[in-house]
């Protein structure tokens, strides 16, 4: 009877209009619809997934600290540089955008949640399990996928071992939350939008994320089909990328990164949304060329689908092949620089002031526009034969997922995370985090370009004598930069636990709907939708 | 002015290239044609990304000093400006032309393979290198040499640590070489920094590049797309030698090839004592199996199976062999008929059959060896 009785009292205060509390306990979290909550699931599941495979990033550089082998044996070696990427790009950067975009999107154009609560619900809550699955099979006998996070084949189907088929699954699921994570962007952008907040009045990070769902949709299944063809390939006996039954390896590499390349641009343009609604910020100054940053972020995903052989220019194209993919990706710079100089105006002859979120912006941008520099060399064909597959590249990537995507993630978190807690949290230990961050990623990172020019393959457990200082220096700045990100998870901590109140705008030059609710944001926002003007 | 623009270019263009040329912070010039023009181009496209970088920082920087809020700096109101816009289009669009011009040449000429003097057809394997010399009937697998006590610490680490081989591909200078690329297993992909030359060996396809060497020397590059669980213990060492030099190198390695196979002849009437195949089976294992199989034979269970108790080894003497000589298609054993002397198959045979607690106490001849490669081709 009890139960029938609660039962009751919970439909009818579902009734009330949905003013009622949130559910107390594991329940709250498990059966919730509410963007807020979801949100912040999103974004302590990503950290939690950031400091996991950072720590598969630790093992890699202890092991590469000196020449020989030493800690581990090369086939865990693969292993780790393996899911140290799968993790970070679909565990850690995507989930934490996913997140930012779950939050900030519904406040930032006026809307009480998501269009699609429950979807959102589910998106969420397989991801745990697709990691669980993945993370599992590093303790089965044969260890976990040991193919890199590129998988290429016949690696990853007739030479891989026995638990090739959890990653498959693993990865399936992954693919499946982003797409309907995505589905839930653009439906909630399109539909939802407050009145009177037109195509061009939207926030920029709203408009990155609605082209970066574009970007999902399209080739989230492709990876899927990837991922299909390597299950049946090893499995079932098909021949997809196996020359003796009519395949072809490279074309499994086609396929890859037909979605490859599309996927980096999805996990760079939330950070250009993100830095573009912070410069302005603390510059204190309207954002220079919002039209431009949105024709420039548009040409990017556009241009994403036209480069993807350009990982590719050793698999032996014709050489017609090899220029247009030259060209075409030469010509992404273009907009990107857009994007850049259009923030380096925002800030020109405005009132600038440097708190933790403008830091880590100030940083995405030079930084990141390293790792451009590095990417449009990478273009050059002819030299891009020197640099594949060295630690040039890993440089690179590096420079703009952890400078890049990461920075960003960070500055997104400074920024809201005072309106998501109601309370300021400590600036001087967020200092902290920043500047050891800055200092440690560079020595972690930069040294990479250099061992990379100088002839050193990546993914190796062990090299030349020649690389061995610059590895030591590389691994001191990987401990360093691991150690400070726990830093972060101390700052999250505490702020989420109390601190100095602030007020509904809690940064003087902010400007958007998100600082009109009060802080914290309370649990249901723009009930009624607010009137823009 | 004059003076001003020379010593600006002595600093931006010839200085750093002093300084990073050959440099362990650099790319090698190398010691091809080709390879000198994709330093070049390298070296030209960073410094116009330096250039560009240092004037959108300097501009970025200067607004973060003077445009302050704590010196009292008020925003200013623009926020657009097409004729700026049209301008930061525009401008890099032409830099980049100018870019994809030298790019485009070198390119052209990095892919025409035609008119060589000599083709070598190279095979990659988990993890080795086999070379052919086309029509010379010369071929020989190329092995990392790198002692295993290097590798685990136990002795000091030379100098040529992990890039050197047992068998050095040997190139002439001065003519032009193909290369035709393949794979017997994973994708791997063959480079020579020195040279420029990076090709992937894909599994049931051939691709081709070229290189022509200016110098003579020893040339050192790694196996750079990830093969499995030795991908880093794959290096390619290319010796070149002067015309003279390479045309006597071939000749004695036919001549070496002669005397084998009549050295293989006359094993075929010996009986080998049993002590003596085992002492060779070992090095062959520790140098051929034991990367996948382990030194101690266990394996890696679910990637590699153990040889200790194995059923193959365990059971009837010609299905063992079978397998060693032939391989099994579809996974990471290979057919080392190809790669092995009979009498090192023989001796190889032997050990797994008697060590590590295998105590069948089988001898295996290299006239068994023979008599099961001759089998196979019989029945193919």
């Amino acid at each position: 009877m009890s139960s029938v009785t609660e039962q009751q009292h919970n439909e009818a205060g579902h009734h009330d209009g949905g003013h009622h509390h949130p559910a107390k306990g594991f329940k709250r979290w498990l059966y919730t619809t509410n963007h807020k909550d979801i949100g912040s699931l999103y974004l302590i599941f990503s950290l939690t997934m950031f400091l996991i495979g950072g720590a598969m990033a630790m093992v890699i550089r202890a092991e590469l600290f000196q020449p020989g082998l030493q800690l581990v044996d090369p086939h865990f070696f693969n292993q780790m540089t393996t899911v140290h990427g799968l993790i970070m790009v679909f565990g850690a950067v995507m989930p934490a955008f996913t997140g930012l975009a779950n939050w900030m999107v519904p406040l930032m154009i006026g809307a009480p949640d998501m269009a699609l609560p429950r979807m959102n619900n589910w998106s969420f809550w397989i991801l745990p399990f697709a990691f669980l699955i993945l993370l599992a099979s590093l303790f089965m006998p044969g260890g976990g996928p040991a193919f890199g996070w590129t998988f290429y084949a016949p690696l990853s189907t007739t030479y891989s071992n026995d638990n090739t088929a959890f990653f498959v699954f693993a990865v399936h699921i992954m693919g499946i939350s982003s797409i309907m994570g995505a589905i839930n962007v653009i439906v909630t952008i399109v539909n939802m939008r407050a009145p009177g907040m037109t195509w061009m009045k939207l926030p920029l990070f709203v408009w990155t994320w609605l082209i970066t769902a574009f970007l999902l949709i399209a080739v989230m299944p492709v990876l899927a089909g990837a991922v299909t063809m390597v299950l049946t390939d090893k499995y079932f006996a098909t021949s997809f990328f196996d020359a003796a039954g009519g395949g072809d390896p490279v074309m499994f590499q086609h396929i890859f990164w037909f979605f490859g390349h599309p996927e980096v641009y999805i996990m760079i343009l939330p950070a250009f949304g993100i830095i573009s609604t912070i410069v302005p910020t603390f510059s204190r100054k309207r954002l220079f060329g919002y039209a431009s940053m949105v024709y420039a972020t548009s040409s990017i995903a556009l241009l994403s689908f036209i480069v993807w052989a350009h990982h590719m220019f050793t698999t032996g194209m014709p050489v017609a092949g090899e220029l247009f993919f030259m060209y075409a990706t030469m010509l992404i710079s273009v907009p990107t620089g857009v994007k850049v100089f259009n923030w380096v105006a925002t800030m020109w002859r405005g009132s600038i002031s440097f708190e933790v979120p403008m830091l880590f912006s100030i940083a995405f941008i030079v930084l990141f526009t390293i790792g451009g520099f590095s990417g449009l060399m990478l273009a050059i064909t002819p030299a891009d034969f020197q640099y594949h597959d060295t630690y040039f590249v890993v440089a690179h990537f590096h420079y703009v997922l952890v400078t890049g995507a990461v920075f960003s993630i960070m500055a997104g978190a400074y920024y809201w995370l005072p309106k998501w807690t109601g309370n300021m949290f400590n600036i001087t230990l967020a200092k902290w985090h920043f500047w050891l961050s800055l200092v440690s990623v560079n020595v972690l990172f930069f040294p990479m370009h250099f061992v990379g020019l100088a002839g050193m393959p990546r993914r190796i457990p062990d090299y030349a004598l020649q690389f061995a200082d610059f590895n030591a220096i590389i691994s001191i700045g990987g401990f360093a930069f691991g150690l400070s990100q726990l830093l972060f998870v101390v700052v999250v901590y505490k702020c989420a636990r109390g601190g100095d109140k602030v007020p509904a705008k809690v940064w003087d030059g902010a400007e958007g709907l998100e600082w009109e609710v009060a802080s914290p944001a309370p649990y249901h926002t723009f009930e009624t939708p607010p009137e823009i003007k | 002015m004059g003076k001003l623009s020379s010593t600006l270019w002595l600093i931006l263009f010839v200085l750093p290239q002093q300084v990073l040329a050959n440099s362990q912070f650099n790319m090698r010039k190398g010691v091809t044609d080709i390879s000198n023009d994709v330093y070049q181009l390298h070296m030209t496209i960073f410094i116009i990304c330096c250039v560009i970088g240092v004037i959108v920082f300097a501009v970025m920087f200067w607004a973060l000093i003077h445009h302050r809020k704590s010196k009292g700096a008020k925003p200013a109101q623009f926020h657009e400006s097409t004729k700026v816009e049209i301008l930061w289009t525009a401008i890099p669009f032409v830099i980049l032309i100018a870019m994809a011009v030298p790019a485009t040449k070198t390119l052209i000429s990095m892919e025409d393979a035609s008119k060589a003097d000599l083709t070598i057809k190279i095979t990659g394997s988990q993890w080795k290198w086999h070379y052919e010399y086309m029509g010379e009937d010369v071929a020989f697998y190329s092995i990392l040499s790198t002692p295993q006590d290097q590798i685990s610490n136990q002795v000091d680490k030379t100098n040529t640590y992990l890039l050197e081989v047992d068998k050095p591909l040997v190139l002439p200078i001065n003519k032009k070489v193909r290369f035709l690329m393949t794979s017997d297993d994973v994708i791997h992909s063959w480079w020579v920094p020195d040279f420029a030359v990076k090709k992937d060996a894909n599994p049931g396809f051939i691709n081709e590049t070229w290189t022509k060497i200016n110098e003579e020397g020893i040339y050192r590059g790694q196996c750079a797309e990830l093969c499995g669980k030795d991908h880093g213990f794959m290096p390619v060492v290319v010796e070149a030698k002067s015309e003279q030099a390479f045309t006597d190198w071939l000749q004695q390695a036919k001549q070496a090839k002669k005397t084998a196979a009549a050295a293989d002849a006359a094993l075929l009437d010996q009986t080998l004592p049993k002590e003596e195949l085992m002492v060779l089976g070992e090095q062959v294992y520790m140098a051929s199996c034991a990367a996948c199989h382990q030194p101690t034979g266990m394996g890696l269970p679910g990637v590699f199976p153990a040889l200790k108790g194995n059923p193959v080894v365990l059971g009837d003497i010609n299905d063992h062999i079978d397998v060693v000589i032939n391989g099994r298609p579809g996974t990471a054993m290979q057919a080392f008929v190809k790669q092995l002397s009979i009498k090192q198959l023989a001796a190889v045979v032997t050990y797994k059959r008697n060590a590590w607690g295998n105590d069948t106490g089988d001898v295996i001849q290299p006239s068994q060896i023979q008599a099961a490669i001759d089998a196979t081709s019989e029945a193919k």
